[in-house]
């Protein structure tokens, strides 16, 4: 973001705003391509960009329901991946500082878009105005292309054959590769492929995913057995931070 | 049915977690174990989903016209292209290493 001040103009603020939602609204299409070609119906498809409106966790669910995984496995998938717009909301709520009535109505678009432009934000006004546009643009565009894509690929039948199959794992790298920063995170992702691919054979469709999760906290573990003696040292760490 | 079962609940828990963001106190999430946890396990998620989707074929590994419509996508990402350039590529790559008979 260019102009960083007090006074951004309402207009560039609507402007950076509008960049994200069209570009990534736009992306609905690979997701009613992925869904349609995935076996869901037309109404499945929208329903699931309608209500769920968080792209990860869509893609997610028909991967793992057109792999054979039980709708508990799968949506229990989805559901861990939508656990993180759970912190983005923790902070939004401070930034926007939304009216209780609102707040239901708005949380339908906290996720990593509308969060990355209202963090970039300088004032609440722009704050408000750049989650506001980026959810509505987003919203409005995610579901049309959601809609034209399911469309789409009735009408050309089968999808493997035009390599569309293999927009859902292009969409997951181009999520996860902004999160490898550090080592722990790189650990963490390579954990993860082995644990997934490894367990392909022996586990039910949809759990190998789940049980790759667990590379999170194993991390986690491994990092704070290293971190061990300095935290012994310094008991009032954990409260520094507030 | 069972697909209607897994939207149905994949929308009650995705708009569940959005709204406890908004409506729960900062302190009670904020630990740090907590935060790290929750910044690390969509990294987990992602990764396996992308290599499974990329070299699973039922409960079988495969190699096949997926893996280089990925590596399309991950030299797509490396030069920084927009999002959609990134599945595009991947798509295209798919396709015609498919239609060469990969």
């Amino acid at each position: 973001m260019s102009a960083e001040g007090t006074a951004k103009p309402d207009s560039a603020v609507v402007r950076d705003a509008l960049g994200v939602g069209v570009a990534v609204g736009l992306s609905g299409f690979a997701f009613g391509v992925t869904s349609a070609g995935s076996g869901l119906g037309l109404l499945q498809t929208c329903a699931l960009s309608l209500l769920v409106f968080t792209g990860a966790s869509q893609f997610a669910l028909v991967g793992a329901l057109a792999a054979g995984g039980s709708p508990f496995t799968a949506a229990a998938g989805a559901f861990f991946l939508g656990v993180r717009n759970a912190f983005y909301g923790l902070r939004l709520s401070q930034l926007l500082a939304l009216p209780r009535v609102l707040r239901p109505l708005a949380a339908q678009w906290v996720i990593d878009e509308t969060t990355a432009v209202t963090l970039a934000q300088p004032t609440r006004r722009a704050a408000r105005i750049g989650f506001t546009v980026t959810g509505l643009s987003l919203y409005l565009l995610w579901n049309l292309t959601t809609l034209l894509g399911a469309l789409g690929a009735q009408a050309i039948g089968d999808t493997d054959a035009w390599g569309l199959d293999a927009a859902g794992p292009a969409v997951f790298l181009a999520l996860l590769a902004p999160m490898l920063k550090t080592r722990t995170e790189r650990a963490v992702a390579g954990l993860a492929v082995v644990l997934g691919l490894g367990l392909l054979p022996v586990l039910p469709a949809g759990v190998p995913v789940l049980v790759a999760a667990l590379a999170a906290p194993v991390a986690l573990f491994v990092q704070s057995r290293r971190l061990g003696p300095a935290r012994r040292t310094a008991p009032d760490a954990t409260e520094e931070g507030r | 049915m069972n697909t209607w079962t897994a939207i149905g609940l994949t929308v009650l828990g995705c708009y569940a977690v959005k709204l406890a963001g908004l409506l729960v106190p900062a302190g009670a999430m904020e630990r740090p174990l907590v935060r790290r946890l929750a910044a690390l396990l969509p990294v987990a998620l992602l990764a396996a989903l992308t290599a499974q989707q990329t070299f699973a074929d039922g409960h079988a590994l495969a190699l096949d016209a997926r893996a280089a419509g990925l590596g399309a996508a991950a030299l797509a990402l490396v030069l920084r292209a927009p999002f959609l350039l990134v599945v595009a590529a991947a798509v295209v790559v798919t396709a015609g290493v498919r239609a060469l008979g990969g």
